[in-house]
């Protein structure tokens, strides 16, 4: 059973959205799609200033078995992207919701469309 | 590796499985206007024996010319042991055989071989090969443009100095994929410096480098390198693998280095053969090389900690990462890498040094003999490395058709692809031509010219 913590927004493409004191928002791939990835070799975050429309691919993470591009769940620009990733790329694996973070971005407006984390639950459950 | 066909019967079962009546019904999303019953140019099939004929007598008109022909392929000295070896039945197949578990032999081959090559150019990381020396600046300008964060405008530049059939696949290949390719001229035999300051605050994603450049001249590698970093450009290098037995690797051009190496193996145990296939090699720096197309072999354990090799970094590829994969180019030229590993490991770094000595002094003394004669002078005053061009005192295709009824393949005409220079004949001396090789082409170019006066 994956961890889903309840106080963070999701897509159906499985990224995470946190809303940061500040205004910003901090965004991440979920732990249900980390164990699916398997373990992480490489991530490519983005460029700070890069602009981002919903749905734009912005980071691509690749494991030992496959790589997958990573979607903006909101529209914005990117603050910066975390460069630890660089490094440490399992850090996605050991704290896909903390230490784990891709991009931290300037919103457009109030994100809109995102999934609670009951309805993320839902989404889950249906793709089984 | 077993080839099985399919029987008809195994044809229809597939075929009942998905559906479809006919093979031809899978293709039905080609309009009918584009396909084609039969191919009408070309002839009906020969036999064995009437092929061979055919062959024998097409290779029988090349005869056996004295060559003073570079231009981006050359002549050199092939050990005996290269092709022996190379076309060993474990070798020698038109495919490349990948699979880790049935194939140790090739992949440790292809291991070798990037590893040679990176050593050659001074980068971290090659793939498995290309096409060519083309393909290759094609794909080493795409990959760029992947490669650069910042860079949006997919603008190359190419200064003219670079092989102009190179120039013409970069076109080919990536002009519709966007990539504007921007032709710099080179009117005094290389790159200039001020020619680039226009382009200084300019969004610009990468400009190529021919060392030797197509004329045999030396370009300032390092000063471009360094121009092209500071202005946030990445330096795509075309190099010729001989030079670099004695020319420093793009890998150390500059204080960052070039950011992609890239080039044309034929030099490297690769015959002429009318100009293919040859196949062609890209190295760069390991923060690159997820951008990197085709194919690389890395030596990693098995499970019992024993050495083995295996394909590695194929996430970038298209079995996996489908229509976003860095390149299609799958396969590789196999048993053309299989022949410049052979040749490198029997030459080695002193071999390859003594090769490309070779080259240069002949190619002096080429220059030389060849100047002396009225009507003949040099182009370019610059240092070079086994190409030089000439420029002579009337057209250049009537000299060179009178040479190759001596017996003499006299260089190529750059009329047609630098009509700028005027009469300018592209020369080369490898380490293959002798001093009485040399004295025949100065004899027989004199008499040419003398006789074309009189006749005038």
């Amino acid at each position: 059973m994956s961890n889903i913590p309840s106080d963070l927004k999701y897509t159906k493409s499985h990224e995470w959205v946190r809303t940061l004191a500040d205004g910003n928002v901090e965004v991440g791939i979920t732990d249900h799609a980390q164990g699916a990835l398997g373990d992480l070799v490489f991530v490519e975050v983005p460029e700070s200033g890069k602009s981002l429309k919903v749905g734009d691919a912005f980071a691509v993470v690749e494991s030992v078995k496959a790589a997958s591009d990573v979607y903006a769940p909101i529209a914005g620009a990117v603050v910066e992207g975390n460069a630890a990733l660089t490094g440490t790329p399992e850090l996605i694996n050991s704290e896909p919701y903390g230490g784990g973070w891709i991009a931290r971005l300037k919103p457009n407006g109030a994100p809109q469309g995102l999934l609670s984390a009951a309805e993320y639950q839902a989404h889950l459950a249906a793709e089984g | 590796m077993p080839f099985i066909p399919h029987t008809p019967d195994d044809v229809e079962q597939m075929l009942a499985a998905i559906g479809a009546k006919k093979i031809d019904d899978l293709f039905d999303e080609i309009p009918k206007e584009l396909r084609i019953e039969s191919l009408s140019g070309i002839p009906d099939a020969l036999n064995e024996m009437q092929i061979g004929r055919l062959m024998s007598a097409r290779a029988a008109q090349d005869g056996t010319p004295l060559n003073f022909i570079g231009a981006g392929a050359y002549e050199h000295h092939i050990p005996s042991a290269v092709w022996a070896v190379t076309t060993r039945g474990e070798f020698y197949s038109a495919y490349t055989p990948y699979q880790a578990e049935a194939s140790q032999g090739t992949l440790q081959l292809i291991y070798e071989y990037q590893t040679m090559i990176s050593s050659l150019t001074g980068m971290e990381v090659s793939n498995a090969s290309l096409y060519d020396g083309g393909s290759a600046v094609a794909e080493a300008s795409l990959m760029a443009i992947r490669a650069h964060r910042k860079s949006r405008s997919q603008r190359i530049l190419v200064p003219t100095t670079v092989n102009p059939n190179y120039r013409k696949v970069g076109v080919a290949t990536a002009s519709g994929q966007g990539v504007r390719f921007e032709e710099i001229p080179c009117p005094k035999g290389a790159l200039a410096l001020a020619d680039l300051k226009k382009y200084e605050g300019e969004d610009v994603t990468a400009i190529v480098i021919q060392q030797p450049n197509f004329f045999g001249v030396l370009e300032d590698v390092d000063a471009i390198t360094d121009w092209a970093h500071a202005n946030n450009i990445l330096v795509v290098a075309s190099v010729n693998p001989t030079s670099l037995g004695i020319l420093k690797p793009p890998g150390e051009w500059g204080t960052k280095g070039a950011d992609i190496a890239c080039g044309d193996c034929q030099p490297l145990g690769v015959p002429l053969s009318s100009g293919g296939p040859y196949a062609g090699f890209l190295t760069t720096k390991m923060e690159f090389v997820r951008q990197m197309p085709g194919r690389i072999v890395g030596r990693t354990v098995d499970a019992n900690g024993k050495q083995g090799f295996a394909l590695t970094l194929q996430a970038r590829e298209q079995h996996i990462r489908r229509g976003k994969a860095t390149s299609n180019i799958c396969t590789n030229q196999g048993l053309l890498v299989t022949a410049a590993t052979i040749y490198l490991s029997l030459l080695g770094p002193e071999g390859l040094a003594r090769v490309a000595n070779e080259c240069h002094r002949n190619l002096g003394e080429l220059v030389t003999a060849l100047s002396r004669i009225k009507g003949v002078k040099p182009a370019f005053d610059r240092a070079r490395f086994h190409e030089a061009v000439l420029l002579l005192d009337r057209p250049v295709a009537p000299v060179l058709a009178e040479l190759a009824r001596r017996g003499i393949v006299g260089g190529y005409d750059l009329g047609a692809d630098y009509p700028e220079l005027g009469n300018a004949l592209l020369v080369c001396a490898t380490e293959t031509r002798t001093a009485a090789d040399i004295q025949a082409y100065a004899d027989a170019l004199a008499e040419t010219l003398k006789a074309a006066v009189r006749a005038a």
